[in-house]
């Protein structure tokens, strides 16, 4: 089929997921986007395997005490142990990050990673205790694709948000109402579609939302606001729930989550038509996530030009697709960690409860430098001389670790030490001719209107060995801004 | 002070002819290349929430000592200011710039319902913000948005550092992040980023890779502009070979040139004495003085100093009663420092917090962060305060 086709489903596959993967080459040029996203969506069906990091010594920790004799226990441990488990703590939040992040590479079911990679975003959440994390996540992968109903549902009721969001403090006659707050906000009507008032009163109906030690929900019915509660109208002896009911039943619920997707997906400036029509359906389908994306990646305005190559790359999407098309080992996977620091994108580590804000907000000069240099750095032609700033919610004060100069992770040359495996990516370009290749090449990798002159491209490309050529061209047109857009 | 004739080539060559020539002919005839008024903010952000009232420590005061047993510093050793309040013994600098009358202390600055978590309250303080609202948006890049309308080379606000702080990213336009001049010249102009910017040409409409493609000409030439600037009246002065000694000495250097930068970022830290908070901050009060001493003997000696305002701030400040472990946790309200030869309130600009009124073991606030924001931006910097926070402040009066 023609080039408009394989343009058309990299486009899908940058959108549904985390790029084209290097197996997917052959095919993206033959099938046709409708086959394409059945297949994804078939891939995605099942449940997902639950991601489990923690600690051994958090573990056994953990195990078999109950809720009361830990809080004893926890009370007379020594300050070395304490230090102890926030460290193990760390680290395994640290580990459920690479974890994840793999998955996005390596995964079959890119359109469920993608979904819940936005869900990730939405119901942003830091946390430092590496079993809620776990919890949580489980919950928005299980239901990326499900009913947006319960995953709402059980979000809130999950103890990384109660804790996040404060909501243990949230007391009969001491109300907190932080969580009422984000949920109407930031998770279901956005502001301005609703009053202080409507925020005090389901604060009092979220009251007694609580979990244990062990990340369970718990309904402390002592300290829960049994009267009655007036929200968006409606007056009732409500409890969380039941808000949570109430929001839901407001169309702008629908019409705001759908702006969000709209955006994630399909394209940083609104199409209000739309969005209206996919909202509508998505309200009719009582919150069917996976009708809303069928919707948006079967319409023929999804290819529309002004669609495609249009979003720039968050640093996750960018990290992930050039390992998708580049499978690499790398010697120390810290690296990974700090590349996500360093380009603005920490998964576990959202910049506040509203997520990333995503788009231009990417790009600054730094931000751009190291994004162009990183394929020479994966390379190991250039050296790692950035350093990122201190993250005091995760040091406690302590030092930054570094390998002598360089940051952790890079050894002291200060490279990436990757090893690429190209022999697939090659393979796919055996016969293509030595005067197609740079425009085979960039059919490929760049999703833009424009491209980068095939010239200069040429021009920084070590014409040694066809195979030489291959690996620097490609190189060099991931180092260009085309390359931070999909 | 005869002007060099590499100098002259330059300023003709790096900036439109109508900004640059009044600031070049006045050059004939003062001691220095950039004839004074040209105002500078520096900020100097300490990292991580400064124990304030292990700072500007109220060493009068029983309460002090009482929910301090262990950390509150003996009345011998501090660096006494008034009869009830002196400085950390670590701040001989500060105390000499006390002396002088060019330090101001503002006392007890924070926020309504102040949030605790460092990186929440880090991003109230540099987006300028409500702490019910998220912003994404820094107050300082919003400075920089009304500041650089058009303009090519986004440095009217420079960070000393790798990447780029939120305070800094404006809607529009974004500061520059740079440790050194030289560095960054090296980085900017590799020949692949002059090559692929110069083939490429923008198509009819916009198209989004025009937004890459304008932030990395704006790199290259703010770069170059940078580096040129930083070699015309490189300091001669000593600092300290600790980042900040030679952060701030970079700054002096760019202060020196008349590059067209009026903000300065900085940060120092990490100031977040969970434990064994004594040995930490004397370490990082010694840096920071040191530093700053260097820097404002520097500004003195070449007669920048009434020009350039320092102000440092912390996200919060810590708790009145130490913890377990040596140090203090997450508190609230916080001083902040104002330096320089043009600061009109000296010393003590109000009083000290009332350890008796607190708010379950915190500092009430007194004065909001954002009334400080507002008199730099309206006073110093004549900037349209209003249009920068999104709501008018009342202005104080120490510049």
């Amino acid at each position: 089929m023609s080039l408009a086709n394989q343009l058309k489903n990299q486009h899908l596959m940058w959108r549904v997921g985390f790029g084209p993967a290097v197996e997917q080459l052959a095919d993206l040029s033959e099938v046709s986007s409708k086959q394409l996203y059945k297949a994804l969506q078939k891939a995605s069906s099942k449940k997902p395997e639950y991601i489990d990091v923690a600690d051994d010594f958090l573990k056994g920790l953990w195990a078999g005490i109950d809720e009361v004799g830990r809080q004893e226990k926890m009370k007379e441990m020594k300050e070395e142990d304490k230090k102890k488990i926030q460290q193990k703590q760390r680290e395994s939040v640290k580990s459920l990050n690479l974890n994840w992040l793999n998955v996005f590479i390596n995964t079959d079911a890119q359109l469920r990673e993608k979904m819940a990679f936005f869900w990730h975003g939405h119901f942003a959440c830091r946390n430092l205790n590496v079993f809620y994390q776990q919890g949580l996540l489980d919950t928005i992968r299980s239901n990326a694709l499900g009913s947006f109903r319960d995953m709402l549902h059980e979000v809130s009721k999950s103890a990384a948000m109660l804790n996040f969001l404060n909501n243990q403090q949230n007391r009969k006659d001491h109300p907190n109402e932080n969580f009422a707050r984000e949920v109407m906000e930031l998770f279901t009507l956005g502001r301005g579609n609703y009053t202080e008032n409507d925020i005090k009163e389901a604060a009092r109906a979220f009251t007694g939302w609580s979990s244990d030690l062990k990340g369970e929900f718990i309904f402390r019915r002592f300290q829960h606001d049994y009267g009655t509660k007036t929200v968006l109208g409606k007056t009732g002896n409500y409890d969380g729930d039941e808000v949570l009911d109430i929001l839901l039943s407001q169309k702008q619920t629908a019409k705001f989550i759908t702006q969000k997707v709209y955006k994630f997906f399909v394209n940083d400036t609104i199409d209000e038509a739309k969005v209206s029509w996919l909202a509508d359906r998505f309200y009719q389908s009582t919150y069917d996530i996976g009708k809303l994306m069928e919707d948006i990646f079967t319409s023929d305005w999804f290819y529309d030009e002004k669609n495609i190559g249009s979003k720039i790359k968050s640093p996750i999407e960018l990290i992930a697709g050039i390992q998708r098309m580049l499978p690499m080992k790398l010697e120390n996977e810290e690296v990974l960690t700090f590349l996500q620091r360093a380009l603005g994108q920490i998964l576990f580590y959202p910049p506040n409860v509203a997520g990333w804000p995503g788009g231009k907000t990417w790009i600054d000069s730094s931000s751009l430098m190291l994004r162009m240099r990183l394929p020479q750095l994966i390379n190991d032609v250039d050296e790692m001389n950035v350093k990122t700033k201190d993250d005091d919610d995760l040091m406690m004060g302590r030092k930054a670790p570094e390998d002598g100069n360089k940051p952790m992770g890079f050894g002291k040359r200060g490279v990436i030490r990757a090893t690429i495996d190209w022999k697939e990516y090659m393979g796919h370009f055996e016969k293509v001719q030595k005067e197609q290749l740079i425009s085979s090449l960039s059919s490929n990798l760049l999703q833009t209107k424009s491209s980068v002159s095939n010239e200069l491209i040429k021009q920084y490309s070590d014409a040694g060995s066809k195979e030489s050529f291959i690996k620097s061209a490609t190189l060099q047109l991931m180092s260009t801004p085309e390359y931070q857009l999909c | 002070m005869v002007i060099k004739r590499r100098e002259f080539l330059q300023v003709g060559s790096l900036a439109t002819a109508s900004l640059m020539v009044p600031n070049f002919l006045k050059a004939f005839e003062s001691k220095n290349m950039v004839p004074a008024g040209n105002k500078v903010l520096v900020i100097l952000q300490m990292s991580g929430g400064n124990d304030g009232l292990n700072t500007i420590i109220p060493y009068r005061n029983d309460i002090y000592y009482k929910s301090r047993p262990r950390l509150g510093i003996e009345k011998s050793k501090i660096l006494s200011l008034t009869d009830e309040a002196g400085l950390h013994p670590a701040l001989t600098g500060f105390k000499e710039l006390y002396d002088d009358g060019s330090l101001g202390i503002m006392n007890s600055v924070g926020y309504p319902n102040p949030d605790r978590s460092h990186f929440r309250s880090m991003d109230i303080w540099q987006t300028g913000s409500e702490s019910k609202e998220y912003w994404t948006t820094g107050w300082l890049g919003r400075y920089l948005d009304a500041q650089c309308k058009g303009c090519d080379k986004p440095t009217y606000a420079l960070e000393l550092d790798d990447t780029l702080s939120l305070a800094m990213k404006g809607e529009e336009a974004k500061a520059i992040a740079m440790k050194d001049p030289k560095r960054l010249f090296g980085t900017a102009n590799q020949r692949f980023f002059k090559d692929v910017m110069q083939q490429h040409k923008d198509e009819p409409g916009e198209q989004p890779v025009d937004y890459l493609y304008k932030t990395l000409s704006e790199t290259v030439s703010s770069a170059d502009y940078i580096f040129e600037k930083s070699k015309l009246h490189p300091s001669k002065a000593e600092y300290p070979k600790t980042e900040l000694g030679q952060n701030l000495k970079t700054i002096a250097s760019l202060i020196f040139s008349d590059i067209n930068t009026k903000v300065y970022y900085v940060s120092h830290g990490s100031f977040d004495t969970h434990v064994n908070q004594q040995m930490q901050q004397q370490r990082l009060f010694t840096e920071m003085n040191d530093a700053v001493r260097s820097f404002t003997k520097d500004l003195k000696d070449n007669g920048r100093f009434d020009d350039v305002l320092v102000m440092t701030f912390s996200e919060f400040g810590r708790r009145v009663s130490q913890n377990a472990s040596g140090g203090t946790d997450h508190g609230t309200a916080n001083n902040m420092f104002l330096i320089g030869g043009g600061v009109k309130e000296k010393g003590l600009i109000n009083p000290m917090p009332d350890l008796s009124d607190l708010d379950e073991g915190d500092l009430k606030y007194k004065v909001d962060f954002k009334n400080v924001y507002a008199t730099v931006l309206k006073n110093w910097l004549a900037a349209d305060d209003m249009a920068i926070l999104k709501k008018k402040y009342d202005y104080l009066k120490f510049v």
